[in-house]
């Protein structure tokens, strides 16, 4: 299973194993990492589950659907690396895929 | 302080299907919601986003399922309270006692929470100078614009409001819309009319950055954004007006005293009645095994807590099924003949 990283602002990390097929945000919630709150469900309607891709992986990614890009302008200190993370489906090749979730999410 | 048989807080479709249930039974409710319009998060996250599972209906817009909403409630002719949020629920006897930060006082036996994830607030600068300046010269919304005349403007935001008002509010200030990415999500032609303006050096307009610090001493002065490149620029600003969206917040429903798992509430699946009596929760906000947020499922919710409803409003009356093909005493009530 693909290991994915979530680190918070302060720069404590925690890594997971997030069953491939699910997103960047359920594995969060799976294992409670804290500072995903994920308020809508994952259905991009608010922009709780914000977190900031590691620059190495922000191409690999596909990118973001203008509804996402919109919905991120409604999140805490949205950046140039700013993705929604439910929005992020792991697969093998996101195994290692490094994500920091903003100082706070509302 | 008003009686009423329920109080329903939160005029999203779960809230306002509620009234029809409680209605056909006989119930009289209010509505209490946050926002300054009915319809909660299908109105202000996606009114033009088609919905494609509410049952018979293939297709229709977070606006257009809250129009008929509003329709099929409309022979009760509940009152609807609008941009106030509840701030206080306690007991009295078999009554519970709700307060709002408009100072209305609400008293009825059952309270039915249709909240979503809570109440809609604008998202504010996370500048602690921001903070302590809002009311005074920052603002997140427009209440009077007569207050917003003849002023050095700074607006922040991309989406519609953004947009409207830096249009509106050039007919008779200085404006600077600033912006974090050059794209702006609201009506293009909106967005044309400002590049106009910009044109005549009307409006500036200045993008993509975010705002790096507020230059005040008691009163502000400028404000320092900072583009994306790194580049800093000082913008002469008495006014700081930020539109960055609107986020759901749990607010007070987490002080009830109400069993909560995260940002939801515990509920059992018969009468989705909470761990108080008289208290019960529907649509997103509840929580059972097997909850789905579906729109669908706040309206089964609903259907089976105005039964539970009845039996406490009307304790000395039996409470009977009926169809709406066939009940007269519905019909009566739906005004059909």
């Amino acid at each position: 299973m693909p290991k994915i990283t979530y680190k918070d602002h302060q720069g404590t990390s925690k890594t997971i194993e997030v069953e491939n097929g699910l997103s960047v945000m359920e594995g969060a919630i799976q294992k409670e990492i804290p500072g995903i709150d994920a308020d809508c469900g994952g259905s991009m309607a608010c922009a709780t589950c914000h977190v900031y891709v590691d620059d190495k992986w922000f191409d690999k990614i596909p990118k973001a659907e203008d509804a996402e890009i919109d919905m991120i302008d409604m999140a805490f200190e949205p950046k140039k690396n700013s993705r929604l993370s439910c929005q992020i489906i792991v697969n093998e090749e996101l195994d290692g895929l490094e994500v920091t979730t903003p100082e706070k999410q509302t | 302080m008003k009686q009423t048989d329920v109080i329903i807080i939160g005029a999203g479709p779960v809230g306002l299907f509620a009234v029809h249930q409680l209605g056909i039974k006989g119930l009289k409710a209010v509505v209490i919601d946050n926002l300054d319009k009915a319809g909660g998060q299908c109105i202000e996250l996606y009114p033009d986003k088609p919905i494609y599972d509410i049952p018979a209906v293939p297709e229709c817009t977070g606006e257009q399922l809250t129009t008929r909403l509003l329709e099929q409630i409309k022979p009760f002719k509940t009152e609807l309270f609008l941009n106030e949020r509840v701030d206080e629920v306690k007991q009295e006897k078999d009554n519970w006692v709700v307060k709002t930060n408009n100072k209305n006082q609400f008293t009825a036996p059952n309270i039915i929470i249709a909240g979503g994830v809570g109440s809609f607030e604008p998202r504010k600068i996370s500048l602690k100078e921001a903070e302590k300046l809002e009311g005074k010269s920052v603002f997140y919304t427009v209440k009077n614009k007569e207050h917003f005349r003849n002023k050095k403007i700074s607006i922040f935001g991309g989406g519609d409001s953004a947009l409207d008002w830096a249009l509106e509010l050039s007919k008779f200030s200085r404006i600077t819309l600033i912006h974090r990415r050059n794209e702006f999500r609201g009506a293009q032609h909106t967005l044309s009319e400002i590049r106009n303006l910009e044109k005549e050096g009307k409006v500036s307009i200045k993008t993509p950055c975010q705002i790096e610090s507020l230059d005040n001493e008691k009163e502000l002065k400028s404000i320092t954004i900072k583009f994306d490149d790194g580049k800093t620029e000082k913008i002469q600003t008495d006014v700081i007006l930020g539109f960055f969206g609107l986020i759901m917040k749990l607010g007070p429903i987490a002080e009830w005293g109400l069993n909560m798992d995260k940002k939801t509430i515990e509920v059992n699946s018969e009468n989705f009645e909470t761990n108080k009596k008289g208290i019960f929760a529907a649509g997103d906000i509840c929580s059972y095994p097997g909850k789905l947020k579906l729109i669908l499922s706040g309206f089964h919710e609903v259907a089976l807590a105005s039964v539970e409803c009845f039996k406490r409003a009307r304790p000395n009356e039996k409470y009977r099924f009926e169809f709406t093909t066939s009940s007269k005493i519905i019909h009566d009530r739906l005004g059909k003949k």
